[in-house]
């Protein structure tokens, strides 16, 4: 339970950390809040030649508000984001998910940027994201490039990121006025990870809906708005489309159920939650 | 740009408990192993080493942060706050430690110094924490003796005797 040893690089700007991912690409891993690859080089699920640390940036510490979108760079903390001015009116599908990314105690050191470069497949910030459509900034030596959220995560744990690239920052599109958002999940406890999440979007003609936990990455899909005879039948192919399968946690049918259930549930909140 | 080689050792120093301290470290050396074995301040507990039991919880920069989920060289610079830091003056206990001791918050203790630090840091930004403020900062937290009614019962009076402290300050 103690990492293999690894070179530490503290960088100062982020073309420092890009000179050292070029050059060691593969080999090293970025280090941002640490409360996702820590536990993984504790258990030695990853053993990296060089770890790179990027909280030290000053650069990728700002978080920018432009024209209602929220751009949070990859140093932000989510601590940081949950304090936001009126994140739960600007932002209320990042502010209820945000809630139950891990503790408190975790989401003091945790970043934003880290959860949705671990892109683990039950967590919450990669759901609002796609839920929302928002996207990934990347960058390199070379080139920088925007990759849609939906496009971002390729399948379990893995992401379309490129070896020699950083994942600079993240943007939350702005909130669309006459539309409700609504986050739920279940899980063992508060803040753990979601057996399944659910982030509805609704306004008066469509509905959205994200699911996590389930398929190897977040899905998302236009759903008939809840009171429509179609919500069942389209929930249930959802729930089967999704693929899931048993684990220690719950049986593959008890979580299309939690998708039938609580998808239908979070799509009723927001319609309630339309503005 | 300095690059740590891992098999060599580097310099760490940062505050804890308002007392300068300095070691020297490999950078896979976890800030638990570091507070423990380097400093050998082992008030800080290690329970899971991959941040869900809670233990090793301390304070960083204010902040409750998982120890075991942070390297030593990340804490270079940083204010450290744990367990050892709670008492104002030896011999006596701080206010929500007295309360754990008057409402049994606590059986074999491997728990408590992970719990005082969260609840520390809880009062201290939020000090109108309601019941549920406090259930949800101890959603971080596993103590498998007390069945978590008489750490409430503790956190809960704590809350109350800090106000009225304040409101006589």
């Amino acid at each position: 339970m103690k990492p293999a040893p690894f070179d530490y690089v503290p960088a100062e700007s982020v073309e420092e950390a890009l000179d050292v991912l070029e050059q060691t690409g593969g080999e090293a891993r970025i280090l941002a809040g640490g409360q996702s690859l820590l536990p993984m080089l504790n258990m030695r699920l990853a053993r990296p030649q060089i770890v790179i640390d990027v909280m030290r940036i000053a650069a990728l510490k700002k978080v920018e508000e432009t024209g209602g979108a929220l751009i949070i760079r990859a140093a932000v903390r989510q601590v940081e984001i949950e304090r936001w001015p009126n994140l739960a009116k600007d932002q209320p599908l990042l502010a209820a998910a945000l809630a139950c990314v891990g503790h408190a105690q975790t989401r003091s050191r945790g970043t934003l940027c880290g959860s949705i470069a671990h892109a683990d497949p039950s967590a919450e910030l990669p759901l609002v994201l796609v839920a929302r459509g928002g996207s990934v900034h990347l960058r390199s030596r070379k080139a920088k490039r925007k990759v849609a959220a939906e496009d971002f995560f390729t399948g379990m744990m893995t992401t379309d990121r490129r070896e020699d690239e950083l994942i600079e920052a993240i943007t939350f599109p702005p909130n669309v006025p006459a539309t409700g958002y609504a986050f739920r999940e279940v899980a063992r406890r508060h803040g753990d990870f979601a057996i399944v999440a659910c982030a509805a979007i609704a306004d008066t003609k469509s509905a959205r809906l994200a699911i996590g936990g389930v398929a190897e990455r977040p899905v998302v899909r236009a759903m008939p708005l809840p009171g429509s005879s179609a919500l069942d039948d389209a929930l249930n192919e959802f729930a089967w489309s999704l693929e899931a399968r048993d684990d220690l946690h719950a049986s593959a049918r008890y979580r299309r159920e939690l998708v039938r259930r609580i998808g239908k549930s979070t799509l009723e909140e927001a319609v309630r939650c339309r503005a | 740009m300095p690059r740590m080689s891992g098999s060599r050792r580097h310099a760490v120093a940062f505050t804890l408990n308002g007392r300068a301290v300095e070691g020297e470290v490999e950078p896979r050396m976890l800030l638990t192993d570091f507070l423990r074995h380097v400093i050998g301040a082992t008030g800080t507990h290690v329970g899971c080493e991959h941040g869900v039991c809670g233990a090793c919880t301390v304070q960083v920069d204010g902040e409750p942060s998982r120890a075991c989920l942070m390297l030593a060289v990340q804490a270079g610079g940083a204010d450290i706050r744990t367990v050892e830091g709670l008492a104002p003056a030896p011999g006596r206990l701080s206010i929500l430690q007295e309360s754990f001791r008057t409402h049994f918050g606590l059986q074999c203790g491997f728990c408590t110094p992970g719990i005082l630090m969260s609840l520390d840091a809880l009062f201290a930004h939020t000090p109108n924490a309601s019941e549920q403020q406090i259930r949800e900062q101890l959603s971080g937290h596993l103590c498998r003796c007390t069945g978590y009614t008489p750490i409430m019962r503790a956190a809960l009076a704590a809350g109350e005797q800090l106000r009225r402290e304040s409101a006589h300050a």
